[in-house]
């Protein structure tokens, strides 16, 4: 039966398809939005630095020498401007469209949990960091910033005194001024890249960077929009009048209006309760996961794969502690685990070809799917098959439900993830009795548990232990990625799989096993 | 796809995003004040008076304390909230009460209350209490303004010549 998917899911799904059509799994932005944020925020970071060379950071000098910038030194200055503010603002897009995606792939609970949780308020330390670039500027739009700031601190109980009032005219000094330099430019970069370096810290081979094609192909837009719409000012802020329209920036003040209609206190009370609300979306309601991998340490060498392929950074590799000869072992952090079998398959002991006469025993296992009832269960499969064209598809809980594709001469399982299917069982099934082997799971570069799919396709490269051996014969496995909305094209892929079966006996049928040359050939 | 599509369809993409990026980082236009009004703040710091009066002790309370606590006056620390509220042309724009911040509510107050007022001439009145043993405003000032648009004015407080002043 196929599988239910909301309409959330469902839309985010056919906006990958089309961003797919043109910059292929490779580039495509929403498989990168993390890695988007990041290489936006070194644009930011980059141009940030070649601005404050020419920053005067005083009440008098401020606007000024931004004006210089803009305009006297446009050609460099000015679209190092530009570009900061785009930056910024591609980065917030970026950020919002990374949360939106791991909302609706429901990518935030279970282990998920942590990076969800820390993100939110990493987004607020963007969100600041962005308000006092803007107040920098000391332009109308800086003084309006400042302002509403002010007096939102003011409310705070840890706040002594009145900010707001330093600035009424007369009030204001350079020392502030230079305390929001600081702030901006050194003390809240700092806190973000901690905050950054949190957030990822419960996963494995994270990475950061964007693929290059698509940071280039970033950057030139960044840098067409820079030379078409030049980044620019306000009038001069002057503290005897009130700013009257103003272009904001949606993007980072947007909670800035709402202050001409409530009070600080309720603009807090909405704020954090927004944010709250958002954290522990995590556990509304909480993700039920499997139970976590289970280690054997009787048939455990101690090598490690299983840690190195591990996506939640679950398993470490520890001291032997039963004696063993081997010098290590590993162990699972049952929190970490999010039960999708991948370590299970990154094991030299998932082999379906031992121990045919009794229960198949691994080193790491699925309690709630163990490789010896996945043999059984692939076995049971195969003996059932009938027809010319024998396929077995091996599918993933995640992706399209491969249930739907089962007939007489097609056999189905599905399992975790497509990372948690041993390449050793594509061999066993097409040993006992399948004439091809179909894998499907999530889309390229979209694993639901992160590194499933990419791990398969290394495995099958022979470039990731453990690897398909050479003997398996590759015609007749195929792979086929597909989401959960993308039965058709499974169907269609399966159909053009079963054509090549059929032509591939059709031409083994035909050469002679013993020279291993078509039959007629002279 | 041939190539050609497929960079133009990229191009295409980026430039959807990028539109997106400039329009909602200018656009649409936010008014905060409409170019016919202005804005009066009230603002000041001002400790309110003491919530009870010092009350002089006798003989017989002095001889119960410590020698070196015998003060002769009594003076509880505790200050009055600041009440203020500001009438323009007769209709009250700003109205606060400000308790007294602190742990024994012994601090001065900070007021930053900001309205927006037609540009104009105005007649302001604006009364303040700071003794709650004193019923009504303890201090009063009242003057004829003339408000440029998005001009910013000041009602401040002088706490050593009790008196508010207009910036």
């Amino acid at each position: 039966m196929t599988r239910h998917v909301n309409p959330i899911k469902r839309s985010y799904l056919l906006l990958e398809d089309w961003f797919n059509l043109s910059f292929g799994a490779d580039w495509n932005p929403l498989y990168h939005l993390g890695t988007l944020a990041f290489f936006f925020f070194w644009v930011v970071l980059v141009s940030g630095i070649y601005l404050f060379i020419f920053f005067d950071t005083s009440i008098a000098g401020a606007y000024a020498s931004v004006e210089y910038m803009t305009h006297d030194q446009w050609y460099a200055a000015g679209v190092m401007r530009s570009l900061h503010r785009y930056a910024s603002d591609a980065a917030m897009v970026t950020i919002l469209l990374h949360m939106f995606r791991e909302f609706s792939l429901d990518r935030y609970r279970g282990v998920r949990w942590f990076s969800w949780f820390t993100g939110v308020p990493t987004l607020w330390f963007v969100i600041t960091l962005g308000i006092t670039g803007y107040w920098l500027v000391w332009d109308e739009l800086g003084l309006f910033v400042a302002v509403y700031s002010a007096q939102l601190m003011d409310t705070l109980p840890v706040v002594s005194g009145s900010m707001a009032r330093d600035f009424l005219a007369g009030q204001l000094t350079d020392r502030l001024f230079t305390l929001m330099g600081f702030l901006h430019l050194l003390g809240q970069p700092v806190i973000l890249i901690i905050a950054l370096w949190i957030h990822v810290k419960r996963l494995s081979h994270v990475n950061i960077s964007a693929p290059r094609g698509l940071a280039i192909g970033s950057f030139l837009a960044l840098l067409v929009l820079s030379l078409l719409k030049p980044a620019t000012s306000h009038g001069p802020a002057d503290l005897d009048k009130v700013p009257t329209v103003l272009n904001i920036d949606w993007f980072y003040l947007n909670v800035y209006p709402l202050l001409d209609r409530w009070t600080a206190d309720q603009v807090w009370l909405v704020t954090t309760g927004v944010t709250l609300l958002l954290m522990i979306m995590p556990w509304l309601p909480p993700k039920k996961t499997g139970p976590a991998a289970e280690v054997h340490l009787n048939q455990c060498n101690g090598c490690g794969q299983c840690a190195q392929d591990c996506p939640f950074d679950a398993i470490t590799v520890q001291a032997r502690t039963d004696g063993a000869r081997w010098a290590s072992e590993v162990v699972v952090n049952p929190d970490q685990c999010a039960a999708c079998g991948i370590c299970m398959a990154s094991c030299h002991a998932s082999n379906p070809f031992r121990q045919p006469q009794k229960p198949l025993e691994t080193a790491i296992d699925m309690p709630q799917f163990p490789i010896d009832e996945i043999r059984r269960l692939t076995g049971k499969a195969l003996a059932e098959l009938k027809g010319d064209t024998k396929i077995i598809v091996f599918g993933c809980d995640n992706a399209v439900d491969v249930a739907d594709f089962k007939a007489p001469d097609v056999a189905v399982l599905s399992l975790f993830c497509a990372g948690m299917l041993p390449p050793t069982l594509v061999e066993y099934a097409l040993a006992h009795g399948a004439d091809g082997v179909l894998v499907t799971g999530c889309r390229s570069g979209d694993c639901y548990y992160r590194y499933g799919n990419i791990w398969l396709d290394q495995r099958f490269a022979g470039r990731r232990k453990p690897i398909l051996r050479q003997r398996a014969q590759r015609e007749r496995i195929e792979v086929f990625r597909a989401a959960v909305t993308d039965t058709a094209r499974l169907r269609r892929g399966l159909a053009q799989f079963r054509e090549k079966i059929t032509a591939v006996k059709r031409q083994a049928a035909h050469t002679d096993p013993s020279t291993g040359r078509e039959a007629g050939d002279a | 796809m041939p190539e050609l599509l497929r960079y133009s369809l990229q191009a295409l993409n980026y430039a959807v995003f990028m539109l997106l990026v400039w329009y909602f980082s200018v656009a649409p236009p936010y008014t905060h004040l409409s170019p016919d009004q202005a804005v009066i703040t009230v603002a000041f710091a001002h400790a309110g008076e003491r919530r009870e009066a010092c009350r002089e002790l006798s003989a017989e309370e002095l001889a119960r304390l410590p020698p070196n606590m015998r003060a002769p006056m009594d003076c509880p620390r505790e200050r009055s909230p600041v009440s203020v509220d500001l009438l323009v042309d007769g209709e009250r724009v700003i109205d606060e009460v400000h308790t007294a911040p602190g742990l024994y509510n012994d601090l001065g107050v900070d007021i930053y209350r900001s309205a927006k007022v037609s540009a104009g001439e105005h007649r302001l009145v604006v009364h303040m209490n700071d003794n709650a043993r004193v019923e009504g405003p303890t201090h009063v000032h009242e003057e004829t303004v003339v408000l440029e648009p998005a001009q910013h004015l000041v009602i401040n407080f002088n706490s050593d010549t009790r008196e508010f002043f207009i910036k």
